[in-house]
């Protein structure tokens, strides 16, 4: 077993997930299986192979509108607060209200 | 039962739909009155919208009738009967992502796609069903209940844009969009007997499209023939001051390349798809259906792509560690569900353990596992790792082929039911559409046949930004008719 109980509430805890026990023992079993699949990617041999973070965008070279671009970074008017609020399960405009974090 | 996409009265085509509005031969009103009843007709069976946005739509038709009375030029799409995966954000319609943590939630803006997609003319009809927040490839791990196959009741539509497929090929739509993160617009495609394009990461904006795993997400469209496909992708395409991951690349004309020769063009047919655990009634149709390439002139070449082992493993690594970093926004603050608590750390938990369905929390896990500290480099990054060797078969492959030819799935749709139990034999199913996915290539599934009556895709990879090409191929394919072999 590479997931024992103890590491799937380590996970559930880093996650934030409440979990019920019945959830504990499926998942443990479940990513113990998929885990043990995925060592497959042990067989291959990646010295000196740069990881791919993410899909290299097309280069620029040649045509001048390739790649990637920013926008400058100039302030625009963003009038959305009452927009956004009002899919707030517990809003007290112009705040997002929760449960007591600091004490006093 | 088995039923063809035919058996649903007239068949609406982009062009037919606007080309009727034009000459006064139906409203655009009509028309939605007419989509509306076949919805109200076909979704209880069927499950594949979960929501609909009538005012919406008749505003737009009467916007387009508008434009007919005035005699005013109308827009390429103009009337176009619009499904959208409820994934993309629709400003004040409902969006879940078929989620209950999102139950209830209105985003305030629309998604750069569905924006195009209006502008250009169409008519939104409403959100389609799909796995929870795209987790899936059968559309059963929905919060609000699994999608049936139009074609056969009893059989799976796919997944994860399984409502978006099923609406297109019930004629509850003449187009929709989904999205493509390991397979989810391809195999739903596949299984609901209609073509379906991923195109390449960076071609359409992801502005708007509700993250799981955000360097493989990509918008693309379903519809009954690779015409309106073509057509869509021009209208979607194209850089986005949103995104800056779309890329600003010109966006060649789709429609207008759709007829040029495909005699001389070199497929490649890597062996390594045709492994075990392809179903042999699967690979006799896509035999035929290479076979039918090669009588247009396409020129046959085998080719090895060695990793193609690995991508199961790869890309549910990535994917769900991607997707343990987006969904932890989901805490009961800012949207959708929040479930008591007496601190803040307890509210998050327990809103995170409600809201969320079995195969979001696996994911959640399977990805925070990952990156967790002592793992990162043994999982996540040996990952990447690999996923740059995937993407390297291709580039080489390219180096030999104008496009590589594959089944889209390795099996035909399945029952409902049939996979539940087992989360790690359904991510295998995934195996030849997750390596386009993490090589960032543009593909297409495009109907090829059928076996006892369930339709098998046939799958086209191009290079990046090659979607012109892709199309080509499977307008070809789709004309010699491919859907037959």
């Amino acid at each position: 077993m590479k997931i024992t109980r103890e590491d799937a509430l380590r996970v559930a805890e880093l996650a934030h997930l409440d979990l019920t026990e019945a959830e504990i023992e499926m998942f443990s079993r479940q990513l113990d299986s998929i885990l043990t699949y995925v060592e497959k990617l042990n067989e291959v041999d990646t010295t000196n192979v740069e990881p791919m973070a993410q899909v290299a965008p097309p280069a620029a070279s040649g045509q001048a509108a390739a790649g990637t671009p920013l926008r400058q970074d100039k302030p625009t008017p963003c009038d959305v607060v009452s927009d956004v609020l009002a899919g707030a399960p517990d809003a007290s405009p112009p705040y997002f209200r929760v449960p007591r974090v600091i004490e006093r | 039962m088995i039923m063809t996409p035919t058996s649903n009265g007239h068949d609406w085509t982009i062009d037919s739909v606007r080309e009727a509005l034009a000459d006064k031969r139906i409203s655009a009103r009509e028309l939605t009155a007419e989509f509306c009843q076949r919805i109200e007709r076909r979704n209880p069976e069927l499950n594949a919208y979960l929501a609909l946005s009538p005012e919406r739509a008749y505003r737009q038709a009467d916007y387009l009738d508008g434009l007919v009375a005035r005699g005013e030029d109308l827009p390429s799409l103009a009337g176009l009967p619009l499904a959208v995966k409820d994934v993309l954000s629709t400003k004040g319609i409902v969006t879940t992502c078929a989620s209950h943590i999102l139950e209830g939630y209105r985003p305030p803006f629309d998604a750069t796609a569905v924006e195009r997609l209006e502008r250009a003319g169409a008519i939104l009809l409403g959100k389609t069903n799909c796995d929870e927040f795209a987790m899936g490839g059968s559309n059963e791990n929905s919060a609000y209940g699994p999608v049936r196959n139009p074609l056969a009741m009893d059989r799976v539509p796919g997944g994860s844009s399984g409502g978006s497929a099923a609406a297109v090929a019930a004629g509850m739509a003449v187009a929709a969009l989904g999205t493509d993160t390991g397979g989810s617009v391809r195999q739903p495609g596949s299984f609901c007997g209609i073509p379906a394009m991923m195109p390449t990461y960076g071609r359409v904006s992801r502005y708007g499209l509700i993250a799981f795993a955000s360097s493989l997400d990509r918008v693309g469209p379903f519809a009954r023939n690779v015409r309106d496909l073509a057509l869509i992708m021009g209208t979607i395409a194209g850089g986005d001051r949103m995104d800056s991951t779309a890329a600003a690349v010109p966006v060649p004309d789709y429609v207008g390349g759709l007829d040029a020769p495909v005699k001389g063009l070199r497929i490649g047919v890597p062996t390594d798809y045709f492994a075990e655990g392809l179903n042999s009634a699967v690979r006799e149709k896509i035999e035929a259906g290479i076979s039918l390439l090669e009588q247009l002139g396409c020129v046959r070449t085998a080719l090895r792509m060695p990793h193609t082992e690995y991508a199961v493993a790869t890309y549910y690594l990535i994917a769900t560690a991607e997707a343990s970093s987006n969904l932890a926004r989901y805490d009961g603050v800012r949207y959708g569900l929040r479930a008591s608590g007496g601190t803040l750390m307890e509210m998050y938990r327990k809103t995170r353990g409600a809201g969320f369905g079995a195969e979001v929390k696996r994911r959640i896990m399977l990805g925070t596992y990952a990156l967790s500290a002592g793992y990162y480099d043994a999982y996540y990054l040996k990952a990447q790792k690999v996923r740059a060797l995937i993407a390297r078969d291709f580039a080489e492959a390219f180096g030999q082929v104008d496009a590589i030819v594959t089944p889209t799935s390795p099996v035909p749709p399945f029952r409902l039911g049939e996979h539940a139990s087992d989360p790690l034999a359904m991510y295998l199913a995934d195996i030849y559409t997750v390596t386009g996915s993490l090589a960032g290539v543009p593909g297409i599934s495009v109907p090829c046949g059928r076996t006892q009556g369930l339709p098998v895709g046939l799958q086209i990879f191009g290079q990046p930004f090659g979607e012109a090409r892709v199309l080509q191929l499977a307008h070809a394919f789709e004309k010699a008719g491919g859907a037959q072999v």
